[in-house]
This record gives C-alpha cells, structure tokens and sequence, in this order.
C-alpha cells in the first residue's frame, strides 16, 4: 500500500520531469525565493535609503537599475519587493489553504443539512466581486491593527484580505473532492476497521485529495501576487516605503513618459515570475490531475 | 401552401416537399439570431465610431434581446428556475448589504475624520445631518427602508449629490469599456484557440500560445504604460487619456480586453483539444463533412462550456469596469469612484457600489447558467 501511493508521486514527478518549461520555472521560481529569503544580504543598498545627490538616474554602474524619485536603489528595491510579494503569495495561498480545507472537509464529509447552510454561504461570499471584496476587508483590517512593528502592520491586512478571499474556490475543490472520495471502498474499510472520524479523514481522505490541491494551489499563488500588486498600484495595498512590485509600477507609472526604466525593472521582475508559476502550474496539472486540463 | 403555384402531382404534398418546408422554416428561424446579432453589432460599432444612437434602435436592441430571451426561457421551461434564481438573487443583495454596512460602521474611525481635527460642534452637525448619531439599529432599519425604496442615500463626499445619481453617471461609461472589451475578447480568444488547436503543434500553435501565455502573465497596470509610451509618445496617434470619442477607446479596451482573450484562448485550445479526440467527432468526419464544419458547429459547441464558466465573473468583473484601467488612463468610470468612495470613507457610496457589483455578478452568473443549457441540453437545472 504504501509503496504504491509512493511510486504514485513519483509517477508524477516523473511526469512533471519531462515538461521542460515546467522545470526551468521551477528552477526560477526556487531563484526567486532565495533572492527572497536572503533580500537584506544580496541587495548592494537598503530599500529606503535615499541618495539625494542621485535622483531618478538612468541605469549605471553604481545603480545598476537606476534610482527612483526619491533617489533610492531600483534594484534593490526591486530584490526587497521580491521579498515581499513572494511572501504575499506564498502565504496567503497557504492561509487559504487552511482554511478552505477545513470549510471543504467540513462540509463535504458531514454532508446534509450542515453542507446545505455552508454551501449557501460561500455562494453569497462569492456574489461579491473578487477585487471588491478584497478591498472591503483590507480596508476593514486596517482599522484594526494588530502589531506594533510597521512592516508587519502593512503586511497583515493586506495577508488577511487576500487570504479570506482566496480560501473560496479551494473550499468547494476540497469540498467535492471529499464527497466524491468519501463514498470509496478504502474509507469504508477504515470505518469499519474502526478508525475514528477524525483520523480517518487525516489519514485516508486527504492524502488522496492532495493532487488537486496543489494543483489550485499553484495557480493562487500567481493571482495573489497579482492581486496584490493590483491593490497596491491603485493605492490601497502597500505604501512606500515598504516595496512590492506593486508599489514601485504605481511609482514608476506616475512618471512613464520622462523615466519609463522605473516601470520596466519592476514590470519585468514581475512578468517573469507570472510566466514561470504559470507554467509550473500547468506542468503539475498535466503531472498530478489531467482531468482539470479544460477547467484551470 | 406553397402548392398553388406548382403543378401539382398528387393531393397531399409529397415527403420531399414537406421536407424542403420545414428545412425552409428552419433556415429563415436560424437567420434570426443572425439578424438580432448584426444589429446589435450595429449598434455597438455606431456607439464605438462616436454617434448619438436613436432610442428607437435602443429600444429595439433591447425588445429584440429581451424577446429573444423570454422565448429561450419559456421554450425550455427555466420559468419557474428563472423566478427562483432571481429571488435568491433578492435575499443574497439583502445579506450583503446588511453585512457591509454593519461592518462599515463597527471598523473605528469615521468618514469625518481628518488629520485636523473638525470642532466638535460642527462634527455633531454632520454627523445630525447623516443620522450618523442614531443608534446603530435605528440608522440600520432607516438604510433599509431606503433601500426597498431603491433610494442609496447622499454621497458624504460629493455633497448634496446622490448615490444613485453617481453611480448612474459613472456606470455607463465603464458599461461601454467593459463592453467593447468584453466584445474584442469573446471575438478574439474563441477563433484564437480553435485554430491554434486545429494546427496543433505546428508553428502558429506555438506562437499563438505564446501570445496567450504572455497575455495572461502581464497585469493590466503593465499593459497600460506600455502601451501608452508606444502610441501616444512614439507614435503620437492616440490621446494617452480620458473617454471622448473613438480614438480614446482603442487603449483602454485593448489594455482591458487583453487578459480576457488571452484566458479564452487558452481555455478554448485546451478544451477544443479535448473535443477534437472524441468518438462523436471522429463520427462527424468520417461521415465526411467538411472540416470546417466539425470544427466550428461539433466542436467549438462542445468545448465552450469551461469558457461560459468563466465568462460568468469576467463578465461581470469587466462591465462594472477595470480599476486600474479607470485609474491609469482618468476614465471617469465607477471602479475609480469605488476606489475613492473607500479612501474617503464614503459610506452610502461604498455601499451603493458595492450592491450594484454584486447585482451584475448574479445576473451574469444567472445568464451564464441559462445558457449552459443551450450548450449542452443534458445540464439540468432546478
């Protein structure tokens, strides 16, 4: 039993090995988290320090992407807003997941009555526009800060609006994953054996859920990103100082005509990293659940 | 009936005859929805081009699409689903709008706060004009009963102006963006995907995809610039900014459409693809019928129904206009009202916004799902 659901994921890795494009992706997006990760060691200048001597410079050898209007380093800004938008992403696809499948589990294991009322509620949830949505409640968590510590208070509220938003379309995946693999002969047997409800679902029914999972999952990292950096360049995500990839094209759109090289390094980091996560996550559809070929 | 002018052979009309009737009838029925097609398009391409258009054609627009409609809806018998579906639509709005606007007024801090503070004597008239000093449940029963009124309340920072007068200033104009763009991305992105799934794995295929791909990985606020430093700066052949006529449409609705035909292109090459192996297509060609016809009329029917999934929310998310797009190229549509309604803590604004995004998204969806039907006549709703 067990080594055949190994080899299962091998099989898929296996798969996931062959799609040249998903590879190289995953290769720039481990990059990308790196540069994330190890931001304060790599980036030549701090991202709010202002050389006034050198203020929107074109690119050079001392500022290698150039500076922006307040004289700060781009490209070290660009690394920082790397960190940031990459956390954005990564953490709020993994809040939702927590959440959405706990509401999924809920309501497609218990079924009935209970799956009814919360079905229900998730279709008002979604009756609100997405981007609408997301502004209500980061406006809503803004008022109510919870740290002391600037760079956390900013990333909070905009972590909590995406997250309780996002957690929507995982919950109905993992909700109709559950009904369909709660009716298989493998939990039946478990019951039976006299496994509790609980462990039952730990143990049988999520590890055969996982595939779609991730699927989701790696395609909500991207539209988190991008989400984010939508409410930043409209002026209710981030605010400088504090740099996403957001923030500095809002920044470097105000000044497009004179200085388009405060737009371009920005737009590019971050077109890069869409394409990659796009492609990886058509690698590990096509690898880990090809039925969702036409629907993602 | 069409017997007196032929000879006739015999009395009854021979089977021949009776099939050339019927095949008649249905060729001059399958011409209507061409009819109302073109003339919609009429229509858009004269609003498009910057004319003033005739309330008749309006009118008949919209009779004809309102008609064509109800005869859909009867004639599958979605009446009593139709009915059902609209007054959930009802309940939903009356959840949202008592969930905004209680959390809207718990969140501390008011619309009325400045970083210099107001005196409170005038912060006390203010807040007595707006009925903001009442009781919550009071101000709560009062929104409410100007709301089964269809009255949205006064703006707080458009003094004396009303929301339904904002909104309606503002919501046909993004109506008309999102439209054309919506528009650019269904005629673009369908035939887009087809092809390159009927030429799969060749060049085209390839260099289609990456246009797709590309399309879907670059945000909106990237597009914009971009494109305004190509045809406004370089080129100088188009205004950079605002909404007055046709040469101020093209880069917005590009800008607009751009993701959304990028997504349905891709959708539909992957869908088409899935199709095309299929028993009933390999049926349809070895019958012999022309390749163009299986691909158009067998397949593309076949394959739409993920793309009508995600036209539901696109479409609502476009009509009730882009954000960004408001905000990059000052189109005074309502996405940039909302966005400022929430910067000032406008209340009555943010709610009334906020209820009319909702109404078209379940409109849409309700759209969407009745045509899910025609697709594939085997979905069944209750």
């Amino acid at each position: 039993m067990r080594s055949s659901s190994k080899s299962l994921w091998i099989d898929a890795f296996n798969r996931l090995k062959k799609n040249k494009a998903s590879m190289v992706s995953l290769g720039i997006i481990i990059v990308l988290c790196f540069i994330a990760l190890f931001a304060r060691q790599i980036s030549p200048y701090p991202f709010d320090e202002q050389h006034m001597d050198a203020i929107l410079q074109p690119p050079s050898a001392r500022f290698w992407l150039g500076t922006d209007s307040l004289g700060r380093d781009l490209l070290s800004r660009v690394i920082y807003g790397a960190r940031m938008s990459m956390a954005v992403g990564i953490l709020t696809a993994f809040i939702s997941l927590i959440l959405g499948t706990i509401y999924g589990v809920i309501s497609g294991w218990f079924g009935g009555r209970v799956d009814a009322l919360l079905m229900r509620a998730l279709d008002i949830i979604t009756s609100i526009p997405t981007l609408v949505l997301m502004i209500l409640v980061k406006v809503i968590f803004d008022s109510v800060q919870l740290f002391e510590n600037p760079e956390l208070r900013a990333l909070t509220s905009i972590l909590l609006a995406l997250s309780l938003v996002g957690w929507v379309s995982l919950a109905r995946v993992v909700r109709g994953q559950v009904l369909q693999v709660k009716e298989m002969t493998f939990v039946e047997a478990a019951r039976a054996l006299g496994a509790s409800q609980f462990w039952t679902v730990i143990k049988h029914v999520l590890p055969n859920i996982l595939g779609p999972i991730i699927v989701l999952l790696s395609f909500q990292i991207p539209s988190n990103i991008l989400f984010e950096s939508f409410l930043s360049f409209i002026g209710l995500g981030l605010q400088p100082p504090f740099s996403s990839w957001g923030v500095l094209a809002s920044e470097g759109a105000k000044s497009i005509r004179s200085y388009p090289h405060v737009i371009i390094s920005p737009g590019v980091a971050l077109f890069i990293a869409m394409l990659a996560f796009q492609f990886l996550g058509d690698g590990l559809r096509d690898a880990l659940d090809p039925k969702m070929k036409g629907s993602v | 009936m069409s017997q007196q002018g032929v000879p006739a052979m015999s009395k009854t009309p021979s089977i021949d005859e009776e099939v050339w009737e019927q095949d008649l009838k249905e060729r001059l029925f399958a011409k209507i929805p061409l009819f109302i097609f073109s003339l919609l398009m009429f229509t858009v391409a004269l609003s498009f081009m910057g004319y003033e258009i005739p309330d008749a054609l309006l009118w008949a627009d919209f009779l004809l699409v309102f008609g064509v409609f109800t005869v859909y809806v009867v004639s599958r018998h979605l009446t009593l689903y139709v009915f059902k579906r609209l007054g959930e639509a009802v309940l939903t709005l009356f959840i949202i709008a008592s969930l905004t606007f209680l959390l809207l007024r718990i969140m501390p801090g008011g619309p009325f706060d400045r970083d210099k503070a107001l005196p409170p004597e005038v912060l006390a008239n203010i807040e007595a004009k707006y009925n903001l000093n009442a009781p919550l449940y009071v101000q709560y029963f009062d929104y409410l009963k100007g709301l089964s009124r269809g009255y949205l309340g006064e703006s707080y920072k458009y003094i004396g102006r009303g929301v339904t007068d904002i909104i309606m200033e503002a919501l046909p104009v993004s109506f008309q963006l999102g439209f054309y763009s919506l528009i650019l991305a269904f005629l673009l992105g369908i035939p887009l995907g087809v092809f390159a799934a009927s030429k799969h794995n060749s060049r085209f295929d390839y260099f289609a995809m990456f246009l797709a791909n590309s399309g879907t990985a670059l945000p909106s606020f990237l597009v914009g610039p971009i494109l305004i430093i190509i045809f406004c700066f370089w080129l100088n052949w188009l205004p950079a900014a605002f909404w007055d006529g046709p040469e101020y449409y093209i880069l917005p609705v590009l800008t607009l459409g751009l993701r959304p035909v990028a997504v349905i292109a891709r959708l539909t090459r992957a869908n088409v693809l899935d199709v095309i192996r299929s028993d009933y297509i390999r049926t349809a060609r070895s019958k012999g019928l022309a390749e163009k016809v299986v691909l158009y009329k067998h397949v593309l029917k076949n394959s739409l129904i993920p793309v009508l999934t995600f036209s539901g929310p696109l479409a609502a998310a476009i009509l009730s206009g882009s954000f960004v797009i408001e905000l990059i190229f000052n189109i005074p549509g309502i996405g940039k009202h909302f966005v400022e309604s929430v910067t000032n803590r406008d209340y009555p604004l943010i709610l009334g916004v906020t209820l009319v995004f909702s109404f078209l998204l379940v409109l849409a969806n309700l759209i969407v799902d009745l045509l899910y039907v025609y697709f594939d006549p085997r979905i069944k709703l209750s």
